[in-house]
């Protein structure tokens, strides 16, 4: 952990945290409404603000996690720093990849 | 020693790293220290027993040892205060190599010290006027918060995170390193800055506040990270740090 991932680290979990205040409310409206699937794919495919919503999200959670799991695969997996990054950094990808694809199966038209 | 109220089970550790704990029986005084205990066994049952101490009036931070799992300054803590029913476990600090019995090698506890740029870097000739400083400003006020460090190493040996990361500078020489880049006097402020702030620098601190509960100074190494991390993270943005 140095100064550049610390920052990365803060400032992605500081711009997420509002937007999993909204993310929570999203879900109460839809449970509140009993909304279908159907109802929320409705609402969301062609959405561009949806979808750069959860994009953004999505990129950030990537940023976030793999910087964390890097640490904790160092302190408490005793792995080399190279060797954390790399494997931070597949998991980092992987979970942009999966995360990029569910924003695409809900808002694509 | 047969009357059991007046005995103390004392296990202390012995060898180096692969040796182990033995019992011995130490008769209980009143307002006993640690290190009383220690020293008594070293006189009466086995002079061969390896310990660290110098002051013992909790000056010179040689004498500290784990206590009962926690790391103490031995020479001022009583027996009284952390024997669990008349049992007490004495053991060399943690986090560092044992040399032998209770003695620990505190190079690397140093060695951090150096990395982390801890020793003062003057300006001034003895020529120049003495620097005026206000025992009010806010950089005195934050040196005075954080200087009184006796280096005993306590925090270092109850810190997680040093013993999880063996290139955590740790909260001492941290703790050193932010009183020093709050003395105006100092000309190395963005050197050291940049020492903390790499890798194994200050961002590696979970703020677990460990250091801070058991430093005998009552020092907040914690505190003083944070500062450092407040100042890092702003000379980053900046553009005057490069990691
Ligand atoms: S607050 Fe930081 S320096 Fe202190 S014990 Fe926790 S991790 Fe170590
Ligand atoms: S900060 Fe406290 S616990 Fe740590 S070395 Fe200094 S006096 Fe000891
Ligand atoms: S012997 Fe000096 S601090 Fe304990």
């Amino acid at each position: 952990m140095n100064v550049r991932f610390y920052i990365w680290q803060r400032a992605t979990a500081a711009v997420m945290l509002p937007m999993i205040l909204v993310h929570l409310v999203v879900i109460f409206y839809a449970m509140n409404h009993q909304l279908t699937a159907a109802d929320i794919l409705s609402r969301t495919q062609g959405s561009i603000a949806w979808g750069l919503f959860y994009g953004l999200f999505v990129v950030l959670a990537s940023i976030h996690a793999s910087i964390g799991v890097s640490n904790i695969l160092r302190e408490w997996g005793h792995m080399k720093a190279r060797l954390a990054e790399m494997a931070a950094s597949a998991l980092g990808v992987t979970l942009l990849v999966l995360g990029l694809r569910a924003v695409a199966a809900v808002v694509l038209p | 020693m047969s009357n059991a109220s007046d005995v103390l089970q004392v296990s202390l550790w012995r060898g180096g790293a692969e040796g182990g704990f033995k019992t011995y029986e130490v008769p209980l005084r009143p307002n006993q220290t640690i290190l009383d205990i220690v020293t008594w066994v070293q006189r009466n049952l086995d002079a061969t027993l390896s310990y660290r101490f110098a002051c013992r009036v909790g000056m010179c931070g040689s004498c500290a040892m784990m206590v009962n799992g926690h790391p103490r300054w031995t020479c001022r803590t009583h027996v009284a205060k952390v024997a669990q029913k008349g049992v007490v476990e004495i053991a060399p600090l943690a986090n560092m190599p044992i040399i032998k019995d209770l003695a620990a090698d505190m190079r690397q506890f140093f060695d951090k010290w150096v990395v982390a740029h801890g020793a003062f870097a003057g300006s001034k000739t003895r020529a120049d006027e003495i620097e005026l400083i206000k025992p009010a400003e806010p950089a005195r006020v934050a040196v005075d918060a954080a200087i009184e460090c006796i280096n005993c190493g306590i925090c270092y040996a109850a810190c997680d995170t040093v013993r999880w990361n063996p290139e955590y500078l740790g909260p001492a020489a941290l703790n050193r390193a932010w009183s020093l880049n709050n003395d105006v006097r100092d000309a190395d402020h963005a050197g050291r800055l940049a020492a903390v702030s790499a890798d194994g620098g200050c961002h590696n601190c979970h703020s677990h506040q460990s250091c801070q509960a058991h430093c005998p100074q009552s020092l907040n190494p914690t505190r003083s990270i944070a500062g450092l991390k407040r100042l890092s993270t702003q000379a980053y943005l900046r553009g005057d740090l490069k990691p």
